[in-house]
């Protein structure tokens, strides 16, 4: 169960450091499916099997589909790699690096210094007592949380249609 | 009886978050900028997650279930905003919209 673990947590911060060290966007996205597909995993032998699920469906699924289609209806071109060289100069990563190291440190020293090794006896959460909590105690937040979805839909509706009226209008003056 | 990785979880959620902030500052091309995003939610509901085994309260998945309602919403209106960035100027460089005005 540790074992499992940590392999799949070492293969999520290796795919997920591939995503952001990537050149061509597909390569980056395929990464992050299985840096997804590993939390999914970690979700799993947390004891949280309907999350586990959830994130396969919703993230490694869904939500990944939405930007691979994205990425085809873009169509980029074939020099969008050399482009993505030209962009990621030493430079320029070294700063942000250390930034992010200094703050990764931080929060370890958080964690460790709070309660030391901390563990819990393994007990799995099943989808019972998630949906009670959620459709019980949580339910004004659900309700919150279709409005989002609404307002979502309706944004990418307005903001993905073929030509805004501003952008006529500045067509038709050319 | 198996243990947790309690520390073990909130480091890994610690480490995905700051691989994730660090891919939002360096690149440059929208959909990157996007990705890591993405990557930076998971992370935080990951942390909830662990908190929530570790006391074996279901609240953590439950907020979870909200992060994810949040990153679904999210990504619909970037990807449709990016869409637009790349018809108007043909590019996915962040710096291509400093022009804007208004």
């Amino acid at each position: 169960m540790t074992f499992a673990f940590y392999l799949f947590s070492c293969i999520a911060i290796l795919a997920t450091a591939m995503v952001v060290t990537s050149r061509h966007p597909v390569h980056g996205l395929l990464y992050l499916v299985v840096s997804f597909l590993a939390v999914a995993s970690v979700f799993y032998v947390l004891g949280a099997p309907f999350i586990a699920l959830l994130e396969v469906i919703v993230y490694a699924g869904a939500i990944m589909v939405l930007f691979v289609f994205m990425i085809m209806m873009l169509n980029l071109g074939p020099n969008v790699a050399s482009e993505e060289s030209q962009f990621l100069r030493p430079s320029v990563w070294v700063g942000p690096s250390l930034l992010c190291l200094v703050l990764f440190v931080e929060m370890i020293y958080v964690v460790v210094s709070g309660e030391p090794s901390a563990t819990a006896a393994a007990s799995e959460i099943d989808p019972k007592q998630v949906g009670v909590a959620l459709i019980g105690k949580y339910y004004l937040a659900v309700e919150f949380a279709s409005m989002l979805l609404l307002a979502g839909i309706v944004a990418a509706y307005h903001l993905g249609k073929r030509s805004l009226p501003d952008e006529t209008t500045e067509e038709a003056i050319q | 009886m198996t243990v947790l990785p309690v520390n073990g979880g909130l480091v890994l959620a610690a480490g995905l978050f700051a691989i994730g902030l660090l891919g939002v500052l360096v690149r440059r091309n929208l959909l990157y900028t996007l990705m890591c995003v993405e990557i930076m939610m998971n992370a935080a509901g990951l942390a909830f997650v662990v908190a929530g085994a570790k006391w074996g309260q279901p609240d953590g998945q439950v907020f979870f279930i909200f992060i994810l309602t949040v990153a679904a919403a999210e990504v619909a209106v970037g990807l449709a905003l990016v869409n637009q960035i790349y018809r108007r100027f043909h590019t996915l460089d962040n710096d291509s919209t400093s022009s804007m005005r208004g």
